[in-house]
């Protein structure tokens, strides 16, 4: 159906209300009586809390761990071998794990005097060595961040098949990579932030949020406070992005809800930026040796890979940090025909803040593992970067592909994809500009990643069911009522923080129903309003909740046609729903009459209706296990050896998420992706020093790239529907984030090659390229 | 982050700043723009008992030529800079400088006095300042001295200013027509500190030669062999240019990590100027 529907590039309807200052966000939630919270956070990286003195006066109004009665600690589980549950206290007893880690709260009747209080309590600390990095984590003697493991390994991964001693004993060039991703923040536009508040007449505890998987945290929220889930209520309001930061059980939400139902006054805690950067979930932090053995040709007939996460202090619910090394582990084989492969992925605990699935989870360490390896292996054979993965891409016939690490790879033409970039960004013509030099001095170099993503999460068995965790993505609901006016109302149970669903799934509506999407509320982010869904995450909003709403809407088609076919005196067979109107053989009406039929007029309905009438709810449980879209990115760089500054001067895009239900918004994704990517190569590192001290506690040191340093990105699309999705719709939320890293690092290395340097750390600062460069000149290079 | 617990005073003339610095004892901050006190008092690094608020005191936003030299009141920001609005008696350099500071929204309401006041040591004023041979005025109660931008400057951060001083003016030498300039600076993206600057001047009917070297951590420096070696070499950078950069980047102390890119810099300021 034209107009409105799949395929067509309708400007966000939610976008007036947020470009006029009319969005309404945590910090705009305001209630009667409102009190403020402020934290005292823990200095030190790893401490023995000695004793905690409350200012003389506000002892009402300060809170420790010992004051939280009922309040119990975040667990999260996973049934992995040999998982590590962590301990999670909302405020922390008896040690403290991270700098920046809530040790009490305050209540002021404003921020600025909950800050003041809090800067009166006095903590008394007794500093223990911190672990900080990953290697500190695995030395033996190691101080431990959780006393009675024992260790600091939360999980240790393995994953063997195929006959790999038959690989390296056949293969001509093996080559070998270890690289370093550093540890980044989410950085969503808003903080973090929420607003509690205790309604007597209904019993009930009521959360706003910013928050992505509104569900969830009612599950998880209701176990921690000990309270049954009827009587708490999350409303996840307008939420300025999340990128996964948003997705887990966080201590100052805990705090705060209880602190409402203690003072039965309502509280409000909004974060600052420099809470944010100091304290929040963090995301990346891996390391991986990642080791190719091929033929003569440079067919890749075994992969090795080893990673290791620096998880941070605890495990958040309900995605425990092991799930990482896992998902990096599982995806290092990339869209390449491997038959023999073996992975280790050990997931350990530093005192920093927790890890966090971020935009991409894990695929862009996998991605620049398997893309680095090409282009080794490339070099290796005497080959072009293009030429060596052509030969080893899995090629469209032989899809469905079940992958050596069990991965359905369902659709598309990767060397389709990757070739085209190669032409977006002229191949030859970079080749010729790189080979004659530029004037100014700066080196020129061109890189390449390929890869897939599994988008849409199904239950298993080859994902989060096998895994054990404690929320396992299954039915999706959506519901769909007519009004008595004849328009709709869609609910669901996904959460949209910049995603633009309100403009989408009432495009699936209107496909189904031919009712105008101006016509159409899509209903989301309130647990008591909402269908019981998972949220939004893993790109799965588009393919689970889309499927339901078209599910919900062709039920509803059905009484909407009977009502229809009443009115206007012909066949049920014999009506079309189009233009808001229901069409028979001779004549019309609008849904308007079918609205006013049901709800107001019962004597003009047909005989034996259906008692649910003009709401229909429906489900969509997505393949197992997912739909899996791809990308081919070529990024052209120019690099100056000197300054060791990198400038990205070209880059392309080749996706296929499918079929595309807004082509503007998935295109506004990928571009968005890309800038996370952006700064996960070239800008953004949550660094820290040896004391595990966070040293970039602001935006002027933590880089985020801004407007000017994005280049304009060549975008193209490949439209393979997937086999296993309604309408063919593969994910596409993360997609732009996983490649930059590896495209943008490969085409580094390929302009620092006359000069024998390479770069194998995220991000690619300045001072890392002038290292790189002085090594190699050192080491007698060009 | 909130300010800690202040009180905050706007007067209309000078003089009722400086009863209120001398009044203080001591607990007192002047504020211009805020552009970086704002931040430090939210992050409660600063925590001055008074806030004395100097931007709406008309004699500090007004120029003046005072024989050679510009005198630019300590309030005027660098968007008026930017834009022309104050009159121009560096051949361009300090609209070129303003241009690169920073965002339009922190040139809009920073100001250059409170820039060289704050003394952040990758600031671009303070090491335009140096290389322009530039002095500050520093008024109080008892009086009026006029220091060299370069005396100024004791470290990151830190400057001569006392207590119940404030600057009022910046005083900028007029350069000649037949004066040159260069200037070359990378940060890690736009809008940031620099990690490297490099300014040069020549005017030779002066008898001025000065090459400045900006940093992240450390004072701009003055690069003294270079600075004789342009003039050396009448304002023409020549051969002899990178051996005397070299020289001062080894007298400076340099980092071996960071050599190549801040010699690179003072060289592609140098060769600004060539052409």
């Amino acid at each position: 159906m034209s107009g409105f529907g799949i395929g067509a590039s309708l400007p966000r309807l939610e976008d007036a209300r947020f470009l006029e200052g009319r969005g309404q966000f945590c910090a705009d939630v305001a209630l009667p009586g409102m009190l403020h919270a402020a934290f005292v956070r823990s200095p030190h990286a790893h401490a023995r809390i000695l004793a905690i003195r409350k200012p003389v006066g506000f002892e009402e109004q300060v809170f420790c761990a010992a004051d939280l009665a009922g309040v119990g600690r975040i667990r999260s589980t996973a049934k992995l071998p040999g998982f590590k549950p962590s301990d999670w206290p909302v405020l922390a007893a008896g040690k403290v794990k991270h700098a920046g880690e809530p040790v009490v709260m305050a209540i002021g009747s404003t921020p600025a005097e909950a800050e003041d209080i809090a800067a009166q309590v006095e903590v008394e600390f007794a500093q223990l060595p911190p672990v900080v990095s990953m290697w500190d984590a695995l030395k033996s003697g190691a101080s431990l961040v959780h006393d009675e493991w024992g260790d600091n390994v939360l999980v240790d991964l393995k994953l063997e098949n195929g006959d790999l001693a038959a690989a390296k004993a056949a293969a001509v060039h093996t080559v070998e990579r270890s690289f370093r991703m550093n540890r980044m923040h989410p950085l969503a536009l808003e903080g973090r932030a929420c607003v509690a508040s205790y309604d007597s007449r209904l019993d009930e505890l009521v959360v706003y949020v910013a928050h992505q998987l509104p569900v969830p945290l009612q599950i998880g929220l209701s176990q921690v406070l000990g309270i049954s889930q009827r009587r708490l209520r999350i409303i996840a309001p307008d939420v300025g992005g999340s990128f996964g930061l948003k997705t887990y059980i966080e201590s100052e939400t805990v705090c705060v809800a209880w602190a409402a139902m203690k003072l039965r006054r309502p509280v409000r805690w909004v974060q600052d930026r420099y809470e944010s950067l100091v304290c929040d979930a963090n995301c990346r932090d891996y390391h991986a040796k990642v080791t190719a053995y091929a033929d003569a040709s440079g067919k890749v007939l075994g992969m090795e890979c080893d990673v290791i996460v620096d998880s941070g202090a605890y495990s958040p619910w309900p995605w425990p940090a092991g799930i990482e090394g896992g998902l990096a582990m599982g995806n290092m084989q990339g869209c390449y025909d491997i038959r023999a492969f073996r992975g280790r992925a050990i997931n350990v605990v530093s005192n920093k803040p927790a890890g966090q699935p971020f935009r991409g989870v894990a695929r862009p360490l996998s991605c620049l593992g398997h893309e680095v390896v090409m282009d080794a292996l490339a070099e290796a054979v005497g080959i072009d970067p293009v030429e060596i993965r052509l030969r080893n891409f899995v090629r469209p016939e032989q899809m469905p592909y079940a992958s050596i690490t069990k991965k359905t790879l369902d659709s598309g033409n990767y060397s389709a994809a990757l070739k085209r970039s190669a032409e977006l960004i002229d191949l030859p013509a970079v080749r010729a500009r790189q080979k004659k030099g530029e004037p100014d001095g700066r080196l020129i170099g061109v890189g390449f990643a390929s890869f897939y993503e599994q988008t849409a999460y199904g239950t298993g068995p080859f994902g989060y069911a096998l895994w054990g965790i404690e929320l396992v993505p299954g039915m999706e609901p959506a519901v769909a009522r007519l009004t008595g006016d004849g328009e709709l109302i869609l609910e669901v149970g996904t959460h949209s923080h910049g995603q633009g669903h309100e403009t989408v799934f009432a495009q699936l509506a209107y496909e189904v129903l031919g009712i105008d999407p101006r016509k159409v509320s899509v209903r989301f982010g309130d647990t008591s309003t909402s269908p019981v869904g998972t949220g939004t995450y893993t790109s799965r909003s588009m393919v689970s909740a889309g499927g339901a709403i078209v599910e919900a809407c062709r039920l509803l088609q059905g009484p909407i046609s009977k009502i229809g076919a009443h009115l206007l005196q012909c066949q049920e067979a014999d009506v079309s729903l189009r233009d808001g109107r229901v069409f028979g053989p001779r004549g019309s009406v609008e849904l308007a009459e079918i609205g006013r039929a049901w709800y107001h007029h019962p004597e003009d309905l047909p005989e034996k209706m259906d008692v649910a009438g003009l709401t229909a709810t429906a489900g969509h449980k997505p393949h197992d296990p997912g739909v899996f879209a791809y990308s081919a990115h070529a990024a052209v760089v120019a690099v100056d050896p000197e300054v060791g500054s990198v400038e990205v001067i070209d880059y392309a895009i080749v996706a296929d998420c499918g079929k595309r239900v807004n082509p503007l918004l998935v295109e506004g994704q990928v571009i968005g992706g890309f800038s996370n990517g952006l700064g996960n190569a070239l800008y953004e590192e949550s660094t820290y020093d040896d004391q595990g001290q966070p040293t970039a506690t602001t935006l002027a040191d933590y880089t985020a790239p801004t407007a000017p340093s994005i280049p304009d990105v060549k975008l193209e699309f490949i439209e393979t529907p997937s086999p296993y999705a309604m309408f063919g719709i593969k994910g596409i939320g993360e997609n732009g984030a996983i490649g930059p890293p590896a495209a943008i690092a490969n085409a580094v290395n390929d302009a620092l090659r006359p000069l024998k340097a390479s770069v194998f750390e995220t991000p690619i600062t300045a001072s890392r390229v002038r290292a790189a460069v002085m090594r190699a000149r050192s080491a007698g290079g060009a | 982050m909130k300010p800690a617990p202040l009180s905050y005073s706007r007067p209309e003339a000078l003089s009722g700043v400086l009863d209120a610095l001398r009044q203080s004892s001591g607990d007192a901050r002047v504020i211009a723009g805020g552009q970086s006190l704002g931040p430090m008092l939210n992050f409660r690094i600063a925590q001055p008992r008074q806030l004395v608020d100097i931007s709406r005191i008309d004699a500090l936003c007004t120029t003046a030529m005072e024989g050679d030299a510009l005198a630019i009141g300590a309030c005027v920001t660098h968007a008026r800079i930017e834009d022309g609005e104050i009159p121009d008696v560096t051949l361009g350099l300090m609209r070129h400088i303003a241009r690169g500071i920073a965002y339009r929204a922190v040139r809009n309401r920073g100001t250059i006095g409170g820039s060289l006041a704050h003394a952040d040591p990758a600031a671009d004023w303070l090491a335009t300042m140096i290389a322009l041979d530039a002095s500050v005025r520093l008024q109080s109660t008892p009086g009026v001295r006029q220091l060299k931008v370069a005396d100024f400057v004791v470290g990151a951060l830190d400057t001569q200013i006392v207590e119940a001083e404030v600057i009022s003016h910046v005083l900028v030498p007029r350069l000649t027509a037949s004066a040159r300039w260069g200037h070359n600076k990378y940060a890690k993206k736009s809008g940031d500190f620099a990690e490297s600057a490099a300014i040069s001047i020549f005017d030779g009917e002066r008898g001025v030669a000065r090459v400045v070297l900006g940093r992240r951590a450390e004072p701009p420096a003055l690069m003294q062999r270079t600075s004789e070696q342009l003039a050396a070499d009448g304002g023409r950078p020549s051969g002899g240019a990178e051996a005397a950069v070299e020289a001062d980047l080894r007298s400076l102390g340099v980092k071996p990590g960071d050599w190549t890119m801040h010699r690179v810099i003072v060289m592609r300021a140098l060769r600004d100027m060539a052409t």
